[in-house]
């Protein structure tokens, strides 16, 4: 099977405390620590698993500026087979349907039967896989957390719905799936891993290599464009607790006690 | 004339997801005096039942009828819907499992502007639409504007929008079955598989010491368990706990998880995603443990902590057993 997974380069919000620039044109980057989108490597992993059970090939793709490249070469050290960086100043600014637009001119290069996406990235949107899916007019599932290979014409896949019951379906190839955290346990890429790929030539595919016009992408292409980044007024929040260790255990052992939190 | 405003409403068991009273504050939130249309898809009696319940809220409910919508399948009913839109519509979705399968690609075949996970709208200037959306696990909130000059799939995050109560509609049921065209797909539903029980039932403890990300190591699961034991309570956890298999999914709170009512509850390092605070119903007293200032958390918890919990957590349980 020929799987493509698109990944994509985010700031890690589990090690960055996130902050909006004081003129709001953007969160301030200076310091951030980017890794993959922590969906991506579950749908990369994913993508591994099945080739390596019934062969084929794994390509990962990203759309984003050449430090993008180090999540490409980071889920090759993984076990992807190719990576594709697809890069241009006029993708800059593109909105969700924009960033499907390249990803599906990278896709209709190739010869895939399966592609991927994670369920969501930092942006929170998780609309990049539905509306690639919907342009090539493939079949589409979300929040994906099993899939099993019937045969060359289709699989079966299970969403991960409300209340964490699964949603039991079966799909045409080719199609689209978006991919949930836990359907795997990614592998550990060590140092090693990444110095193994790290002299492989990543190729860059800008608009005129995919034959994509600059008016249908980027900011000029874009139907929703964010126009700010804003810290919201929420009223008062969370009650803080000062002080030293003892008076913070004290007073909130208290608060408990209160509230029928000790028994 | 303003363009048409629709709410896609799904139903369980004959009644009407939460979300159907939140999509009429949202959608008059885009255009203040107009008429709404509820769009409701099923089979039988549930789905007569919930038309009714809509009439009620909604100017008009469109109700297509058929077997083949007996389950919510994504892929039939975007298409479904394509048919039964008239162009430039501005459609309305709760952002859940559902709104995300089948509203991304609803926007391309309709051509129309899409906006995710609204947390909440500010009008329409001409043909622009500003909505207000969160990134970043609701670290940066931002202004978007969208051009829908023709059309919207707007999803709206469930509980963001005050439900619209004031029933006071009165609206016609409109069949449109006739319309739905071809209802075949290229992913058909096979069945739902519900979520294994597990050895503990954390929606009905009245106190739970939750567990995320923050705990870093599965060592450390053990100091919550410590707390929990101190105060008589039980240790629940958000989904990367779940994930990384630290703890069994019958643990997990939030969307994808169990739905809990406690009084109190206790979050150590967890961020507060809307996902997990999703699944945090009757407002209990909440007390968030997290090592950074600027957590969202920190935002719905009644009490906050700024500490490091492996530190912290160990020094209130010792305290808690000295009485
Ligand atoms: C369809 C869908 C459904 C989902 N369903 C659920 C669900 O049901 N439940 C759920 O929980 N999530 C769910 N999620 C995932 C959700 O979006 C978040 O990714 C998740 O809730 C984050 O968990 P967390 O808060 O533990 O981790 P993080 O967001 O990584 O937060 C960790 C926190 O710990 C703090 N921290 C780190 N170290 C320390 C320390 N030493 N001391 C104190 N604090 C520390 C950090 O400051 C941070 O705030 C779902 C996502 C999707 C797409």
């Amino acid at each position: 099977m020929e799987i493509l997974v698109c990944v994509k380069r985010v700031p890690d919000t589990a090690e960055n405390e996130i902050e909006v620039k004081s003129d709001g044109t953007d969160i301030e980057r200076d310091d951030l620590v980017y890794s993959v989108n922590e969906w991506d490597n579950y749908a990369v992993e994913e993508a591994i698993q099945i080739r390596d059970k019934i062969g084929g090939s794994v390509t990962v793709v990203t759309v984003g500026d050449e430090e993008s490249e180090e999540v490409v070469r980071r889920e090759m050290a993984m076990g992807a087979d190719k990576g594709v960086l697809l890069s241009d100043e006029a993708f800059d600014g593109s909105d969700g349907k924009g960033l499907a637009t390249i990803l599906k001119a990278e896709i209709e290069k190739g010869n895939y039967d399966l592609v991927l996406t994670g369920a969501m990235a930092d942006d929170g949107a998780a609309q990049v896989g539905g509306m690639l899916a919907a342009m090539l007019d493939w079949p589409y599932a979300s929040v994906v957390n099993t899939i099993e290979v019937l045969d060359d014409k289709k699989i079966k896949v299970g969403r991960e719905i409300e209340g964490g019951n699964q949603e039991m379906n079966e799909i045409d190839l080719p199609c689209v799936l978006s991919i949930q955290t836990g359907i795997n346990e990614p592998r550990y890429v060590g140092i090693r891993g990444i110095r193994k790929v790290a002299a492989i030539e990543i190729p860059v595919h800008g608009a005129a290599d995919l034959g994509i016009s600059s008016e249908s992408v980027g900011r000029g292409g874009a139907k929703v464009k964010r126009v700010d980044y804003f810290v919201p007024d929420l009223g008062e929040g969370a009650e803080i607790l000062e002080g030293s260790m003892d008076e913070i255990t004290e007073k909130l052992i208290e608060l408990l006690k209160a509230k029928g939190g000790i028994k | 004339m303003a363009q048409q405003l629709f709410a896609y409403i799904g139903h369980k068991n004959g009644i009407a997801d939460d979300p159907a009273l939140e999509l009429i504050t949202a959608a008059k939130k885009i255009y203040a005096d107009a008429a709404i249309t509820a769009i409701i898809t099923g089979s039988g009696a549930d789905l007569a039942a919930v038309g009714n319940e809509l009439a009620s809220s909604y100017a008009e409910v469109w109700k297509v009828e058929n077997e083949a919508c007996a389950y919510p399948n994504g892929e039939v009913i975007r298409s479904l819907l394509v048919n039964i839109l008239p162009p430039d519509a501005i459609i309305l979705f709760a952002h859940d499992t559902f709104g995300m399968d089948l509203a991304p690609g609803l926007s391309i075949k309709l051509d129309s502007a899409f906006v995710s996970d609204a947390v909440d709208i500010k009008g329409v200037d001409g043909t622009t639409l500003t909505v207000i959306r969160q990134e970043y696990s609701g670290m940066a909130s931002t202004h978007v504007h969208a051009d829908i000059s023709n059309g919207a799939v707007i999803t709206c995050r469930p509980g963001s929008f005050q439900p619209d109560e004031s029933k006071s509609a009165n609206g016609q049921i409109v069949d449109k079955s006739a319309a739905a065209g071809d209802l075949s797909a290229k992913r058909r539903f096979l069945e739902v598989v519900e979520a294994e029980a597990g050895d503990v039932d954390i929606t009905k403890s009245d106190v739970l010491v939750s567990v995320g990300r923050g705990v870093e190591d599965q060592e450390n699961i053990e100091i919550a368990e410590e707390l929990a034991d101190a105060i008589g309570a039980v240790v629940s956890c958000s989904r990367p706990i779940v994930d990384a298999k630290w703890l069994e999914k019958a643990r997990q709170v939030g969307t994808s998880g169990k739905t809990v009512k406690p009084k109190v509850y206790i979050a150590l390092g967890i961020s507060g995603s809307f996902q997990h605070m999703g699944g945090l119903k009757g407002s209990p007293f909440i007390v968030a443990v997290n090592k950074n200032p600027k957590a969202p958390i920190f935002q719905l918890a009644d009490v906050g902590v700024v500490q490091d919990l492996l530190e912290f957590v160990p020094a209130l349980t010792e305290k808690i057993k000295e009485g």
